[in-house]
C-alpha cells in the first residue's frame, strides 16, 4: 500500500496539538518548537502532494485512501481521502498558512517585545492545530459525513482562539457572533446533506456518504432546486457571502494575528470550497436554477465590500472588508458555472489566501509594535520595517490584480467568465478594481510613507527574523504564480473540467 | 424453570447484588476516613461485574427467560453495561463528597437503583416492568434527599418523591387498562393482541398517553419536567448526574420497548404526539437554560432539551431511529456524567455553583479546563466528541422518516444550545479571578475524580471518533427489539 500521505497531513496537526497539550505549562519554547516542526512537516508533505500532482500530469482524484469507518445498515461512512486539481492547491495553501502562522506567533518571553503569543502558547498552538487539522480534513475528504466532521472541527476552535487571545475590546462579541453564524450555516447544510443521503437511497438503492457516488445519484430537478440554496448558502456563510458576511470583518478584527491569517487565508476558502464541492458538484441542476441569485449576491459583495473597505479607518477592518470583496470574486467565478469563471475562482482562492494572510501578518506586526491599527495614527513604517513594507506593497499589487502577480491570473478569468454569462454584472463588479486600487494606494502611502507621527517615535522597532521568513514565503508564492501561471493553472483547469462534466458538458 | 440462560440473563443483577451485600458487610468495619473505601469497592466491583458479564452473560438470539419476565437481548445488555459504567463513575464521584461520601448507605442505594434500571431495560412483562421502575426510583428519592441538614436537598428528595409517585400511579393505571383490554401482562402477547385490532385506536392512544405520563417523567420531557431543575440543584451532585443520565436512559429503554413493540399498530398517532413533545421539550429546555446562572440548573434544562433530541429517534420509528436513540443515550451518559463530575470536583474545593464562579478555571487547573471543553462541546454537538455523531444520527433518522420539520426545530435548538454552552466555556477560559491570582487558588483533583473523569473524557472522545463498534451494539439492540 502506498504511503497514506493525505491521512498523515490531516492527522499530524491533531497529534501535534495533543502532544503540545501534554507538555508542562511553563515549557513555552518546547511548545513552540513542536508546533513549528509539525508545521514544517505538513508544509513539506503538502508541497510534495502538489508537486507530484503537477509534474505527473495527474487528473481526477489522486492519492486516494479509503478506510471503512462504519458500515452498518443503514449507515455507511468511510474515511475517504483524495485530492483533485482544485483541492491540491488549497492543501498546499493551508500548509503555507500554517507554517507562516506559527512563525509569526512565536512570541518572546521578554515582556518588552509584544510580538506573537505570550500568554499560554501551549493552548494556543494546540487549538490552532486542531483548526488546521480540520481544514486539511475538509479539503481532502471525499465522504460527505467526514467533510462535516472536519468542518465542525475547524469551526469551534475559532471561538476559543478569538475569545482568549483576541483583541480585548470586541473579542467576546466577535467570537460568539462568528461561531453562531458558522454553526447556523453548517447545520442548515447538514440537513440538506442528510436529505441527499436518503434521496440517493430512494433513487439508486445505494447507501453511502461517498460524494463520488452521490454525483450519480440522479437527484430530481425539484429536489435539487429545493435543497441547493440551503446547502450552498449554508457553506457559503463561511465564504463570507453577502448578506451573511457580517461575522467576518468583526472576527478578523478581534482575532489574534495568526488566527486572522487562518481565518481569511484558509477558513473562508473552506466555505467556498465546500459550497462548490457539495452545492454545485452534487446538485448541478439546482446550481443552474439558482445561479442568477448567487451571482447577484456575489456581485453585491464584490462592490459593496470594496466600498466599505475604502471608508474604514481601522487597518484590520479594511482588510476584513477587502476579504469580503475578494471572496465575492470567488463566489462570482463559481456562479458563472462556466470553465473560465470556475478556473478563476479556483486560482483566486489560493491567491487571495496567500495575499490576505500576508496583509494580516503585516498588520499584526505593525499593531504589536505601535499598539494602534488606526490608519490616521500610523505613518512612516517603511523606514522602520522596510521588509514588512515591501510585503504589504506586493500584497497590495496582488489585491489590485496587477499583471505579474497571482491576483491578475485569478481575476482576469473571473471577469471573462462573468462577461460570457451576464456582461452587466461584469461591468458593475469591475468597479471594485478601481475602488480596491484606491484604498490600497491610499493606505500604503499613509501607513508606510507618510512621516512618522511623534507619538510612535522611538519605541517602534523592526520585525524579527521569523517574521521576515514568513513574509518572504508568502510573497514568493504570489510572485511565482503571477510570473509562471503554468505551475497552477493547468492543475486547476483539470479540476474544473471535472466540475464541468457534472454540470453537463459545455 | 431455571436454566443457564436464565441465570445468564440476570447475571449482572446477581453480581450487583453481591457487591451491595459486600458493601453492607464491610462498611461497619471501616472507621472514619476509611468509609470512603466503599466507593472503591463499588466502582471496582462494578467494573469486575461488567467484565464477567461480558465474558459469560452475553445474549445470543433474543429469548424470554424466568417465565417471560425478562427478555434476554442485545438492547438490554448494552444498556446494562452503560448503566453499570455510569454507576461506577458515580460511585467514584461520590467518594469525596463531604457529607455523602463516607456513608455506606449511599453506595448501597446507588446499587439498588442500578438493579432496578438494569431490569427496566430488559423487562418483558408489565408486572416486572412496574416493579423495576419502582426499584430504580425509590432509592433515588432517598439519595436526592440524602443531605438531611440541607434544606435544598430535603426539598429535592420530597419533590422528586411526590412527582414520581404521581406519575407512576398514572402509568400504573395505563398498565392496568392494557392488561384489562388484552388479558395478558406479557408485552409481546399484548402487542399481538393490539395488532389484531381488538381495540379501537382511540382507546389504545389513550392508554399510550397514560403510559407516556409516567415515562415522560422519568426522562424529564416537557411538560413533565418541572421536578428536574429543583431536584438536580438540591440533590448531591453525583446523584444529580446519575439521575440525569442513567435514570433518563432507563426511561428511554422502556419507551423504546413499549412503543416500538407494543404500540406499532398505532404508530401514526403516537409518533405525532411524541414529535410534538420532542419539539416542545427541546425548545422549552433550551430557552429556559439561557437565563440560568447556576450551573446545575443550566445542566438540568439542557438535559430536558437533550431528552427532546433523543426523542427524535423514537419519533422516526425505524431501525436507524431506535439505534440512534441508544447511541444517543450512550453519548449523553458519558458527556453529562462528565459535566456533573466536573461540577462536583469544582464545588468541592471552591464551594460555589454559579457559572461566573468558574472564571479562571482553565488557569487554576488546565486539565479540568480541557475536560470542561470536551463536556460542553459534546453537549453542544461538536466533533470530535460523542455529541456530534449522536446528533447527526438522530437527525438522519428523523429525515429518513420525513420529519424534516422536527429536525429543523432540532437544529434551531442546537444553535441556541451552542450559545449557552459556549457561554460557560467563556468563563472557564476567558475570564479571570479578581486579582488574577489563579496560581494561588488551584483546584486539585483527588484520585477518584481523576480516574472517573479521565475515563469519561476518553469515553466521550471514543464515541465521537471510533463510533462504529458502539453503533454496532446500538444497532443490534435496536434489531433485537422486534
Amino acid at each position: 500500500m502506498a504511503f497514506p500521505i493525505l491521512s498523515v497531513i490531516t492527522f499530524l496537526p491533531f497529534a501535534a496539538g495533543l502532544f503540545i497539550l501534554t507538555l508542562p505549562a511553563n515549557r513555552k519554547n518546547e511548545a513552540r518548537a513542536t508546533a513549528l516542526a509539525a508545521a514544517v512537516i505538513d508544509l513539506l508533505l503538502s508541497a510534495w502532494v502538489y508537486i507530484q500532482y503537477l509534474t505527473q500530469n495527474m487528473t481526477g482524484y489522486q492519492f486516494i485512501e479509503k478506510y471503512s469507518w462504519i458500515d452498518i445498515f443503514p449507515l455507511k461512512i468511510a474515511l475517504h481521502f483524495g485530492v483533485d486539481g482544485i483541492s491540491a492547491p488549497l492543501v498546499l495553501l493551508t500548509g503555507i498558512v500554517m507554517f507562516t502562522g506559527v512563525l509569526i506567533s512565536w512570541g518572546d518571553d521578554d515582556p518588552h517585545v509584544m510580538a506573537g503569543i505570550q500568554d499560554r502558547p501551549r493552548e494556543f498552538f494546540a487549538f490552532l492545530f486542531l483548526l488546521a487539522g480540520g481544514v486539511f480534513g475538509v479539503f481532502v475528504s471525499l465522504d460527505l459525513f467526514m467533510l462535516f466532521f472536519f468542518y465542525e472541527i475547524a469551526v469551534f476552535p475559532m471561538y476559543l482562539l478569538i475569545a482568549i487571545w483576541g483583541w480585548v475590546k470586541t473579542r467576546e462579541y466577535a467570537a460568539m457572533k462568528l461561531t453562531l453564524y458558522l454553526f447556523i450555516g453548517s447545520v442548515v447544510a447538514l440537513v440538506g446533506a442528510l436529505a441527499m443521503y436518503w434521496a440517493q437511497y430512494q433513487n439508486t438503492g445505494v447507501l453511502s456518504f461517498n460524494m463520488l457516488e452521490m454525483e450519480n445519484a440522479g437527484f430530481s430537478a425539484s429536489f435539487q432546486n429545493l435543497w441547493f440554496l440551503p446547502v450552498f448558502l449554508g457553506f457559503a456563510v463561511l465564504g463570507g457571502i453577502w448578506p451573511f458576511h457580517n461575522w467576518s470583518p468583526d472576527g478578523h478584527v478581534a482575532a489574534p494575528t495568526a488566527v486572522s491569517m487562518f481565518h481569511a487565508g484558509v477558513l473562508m476558502k473552506l466555505g467556498a470550497f465546500a459550497a462548490l464541492r457539495v452545492g454545485i458538484m452534487l446538485l448541478p441542476e439546482g446550481a443552474k436554477y439558482w445561479s442568477w441569485l448567487i451571482m447577484a449576491f456575489a456581485g453585491v459583495a464584490v462592490v459593496y465590500g470594496a466600498y466599505i473597505a475604502y471608508v474604514q479607518t481601522d487597518l484590520k477592518y479594511m482588510i476584513g472588508f477587502s476579504s469580503v470583496s475578494h471572496m465575492g470574486l470567488v463566489v462570482l467565478g463559481v456562479s458563472t458555472l462556466n470553465e473560465t469563471g470556475l478556473l478563476g475562482a479556483g486560482v483566486q482562492m489560493v491567491s487571495h489566501g496567500v495575499m490576505t494572510a500576508l496583509f494580516f501578518a503585516v498588520t499584526g506586526m505593525i499593531y504589536d509594535r505601535s499598539h494602534t491599527r488606526m490608519i490616521p495614527e500610523l505613518g512612516g513604517m517603511a523606514k522602520i520595517m522596510p521588509f514588512a513594507a515591501i510585503g504589504f506593497i506586493i500584497g497590495g499589487l496582488v489585491s489590485m490584480g496587477m499583471p505579474g502577480f497571482s491576483g491578475f491570473v485569478a481575476e482576469f478569468p473571473i471577469f471573462m467568465g462573468v462577461w460570457k454569462e451576464q456582461w452587466l454584472v461584469a461591468v458593475v463588479s469591475s468597479i471594485s478594481i478601481i475602488i480596491t486600487a484606491a484604498y490600497i494606494m491610499i493606505n500604503i502611502r499613509k501607513v508606510f510613507f507618510a512621516p512618522l507621527p511623534e507619538k510612535l517615535e522611538g519605541h517602534v522597532g523592526d520585525i524579527t527574523v521569523l517574521d521576515k521568513v514568513a513574509i518572504a514565503t508568502l510573497c514568493l508564492c504570489m510572485v511565482a504564480i503571477g510570473l509562471f501561471p503554468s505551475i497552477m493553472v493547468p492543475m486547476v483547469e483539470n479540476g474544473v473540467r471535472y466540475v464541468m462534466n457534472l454540470l453537463g458538458g459545455a | 424453570m431455571f436454566t443457564t440462560t436464565s441465570f445468564a440473563s440476570i447475571l449482572p443483577e446477581i453480581l450487583i447484588l453481591t457487591i451491595g451485600l459486600l458493601v453492607l458487610i464491610c462498611e461497619p468495619f471501616w472507621k472514619g476516613e476509611q468509609k470512603r473505601n466503599a466507593g472503591w469497592l463499588t466502582a471496582g466491583g462494578l467494573l469486575l461485574a461488567m467484565i464477567v458479564s461480558l465474558l459469560f452473560g452475553r445474549p445470543g438470539q433474543p429469548t424470554e427467560t424466568l417465565g417471560g419476565m425478562i427478555r434476554f437481548d442485545g438492547l438490554g445488555f448494552f444498556l446494562k453495561m452503560l448503566f453499570m459504567f455510569a454507576a461506577a463513575a458515580t460511585a467514584l464521584l461520590l467518594m469525596d463528597h463531604d457529607k455523602a461520601g463516607k456513608r455506606g448507605e449511599a453506595y448501597l442505594l446507588l446499587l439498588a437503583s442500578l438493579i432496578g434500571m438494569n431490569l427496566m431495560s430488559s423487562s418483558a412483562d408489565l408486572v416486572m416492568l412496574y416493579l423495576s421502575i419502582e426499584t430504580a426510583s425509590i432509592p433515588l428519592y432517598i439519595l436526592s434527599g440524602f443531605l438531611v441538614d440541607d434544606d435544598r436537598s430535603t426539598e429535592a428528595g420530597f419533590k422528586y418523591f411526590l412527582y414520581g409517585t404521581l406519575a407512576s400511579t398514572i402509568m400504573l393505571y395505563g398498565f392496568s387498562l392494557l392488561f384489562g383490554f388484552t388479558g395478558s401482562t406479557d408485552l409481546y402477547a399484548i402487542a399481538a393482541a393490539l395488532t389484531s385490532g381488538a381495540i379501537s385506536p382511540l382507546l389504545a392512544f389513550g392508554v399510550a398517553g397514560l403510559v407516556t405520563v409516567g415515562l415522560g417523567f422519568k426522562v424529564s420531557i416537557v411538560p413533565f419536567h418541572f421536578w428536574a431543575p429543583d431536584v438536580y440543584e438540591g440533590a448531591p451532585t453525583p446523584v444529580a448526574g446519575f439521575l440525569s443520565t442513567a435514570s433518563k436512559a432507563a426511561g428511554f429503554a422502556v419507551i423504546l420497548r413499549l412503543f416500538f413493540v407494543v404500540f406499532p399498530a398505532f404508530s401514526a398517532s403516537w409518533t405525532m404526539l411524541f414529535a410534538i413533545l420532542a419539539a416542545v421539550s427541546m425548545t422549552v429546555g433550551n430557552l429556559l437554560a439561557l437565563p440560568q446562572t447556576n450551573i446545575k440548573r443550566l445542566l438540568a434544562y439542557s438535559s430536558i432539551s437533550h431528552a427532546g433530541y433523543a426523542m427524535i429517534g423514537v419519533v422516526a420509528f425505524n431501525q436507524l431511529g431506535a439505534a440512534s436513540v441508544v447511541f444517543y443515550l450512550a453519548a449523553y451518559i458519558a458527556t453529562n456524567l462528565l459535566a456533573f463530575g466536573l461540577v462536583m470536583a469544582f464545588s468541592r474545593i471552591a464551594g460555589l455553583e454559579d457559572i461566573r464562579d468558574y472564571a479562571g478555571l482553565s488557569r487554576r487547573n488546565p486539565l479540568m479546563g480541557l475536560m470542561m471543553l470536551s463536556a460542553f462541546l459534546s453537549l453542544a454537538g461538536m466533533p470530535p466528541f460523542g455529541g456530534f455523531v449522536a446528533k447527526v444520527f438522530v437527525f438522519a433518522a428523523g429525515i429518513q422518516a420525513n420529519y424534516v420539520w422536527l429536525v429543523v426545530v432540532g437544529i434551531i435548538n442546537s444553535i441556541i444550545g451552542v450559545y449557552y454552552y459556549l457561554n460557560v466555556l467563556k468563563f472557564v477560559y476567558l475570564y479571570r479571578l479578581p486579582g488574577e491570582d489563579e496560581t494561588n487558588h488551584p483546584i486539585p483533583l483527588t484520585r477518584p475524580y481523576k480516574i472517573a473523569l479521565v475515563a469519561l473524557v476518553l469515553g466521550v472522545i471514543a464515541l465521537g471518533t471510533v463510533f462504529a463498534p458502539f453503533y454496532n451494539w446500538s444497532d443490534i439492540g435496536a434489531l433485537n427489539l422486534f
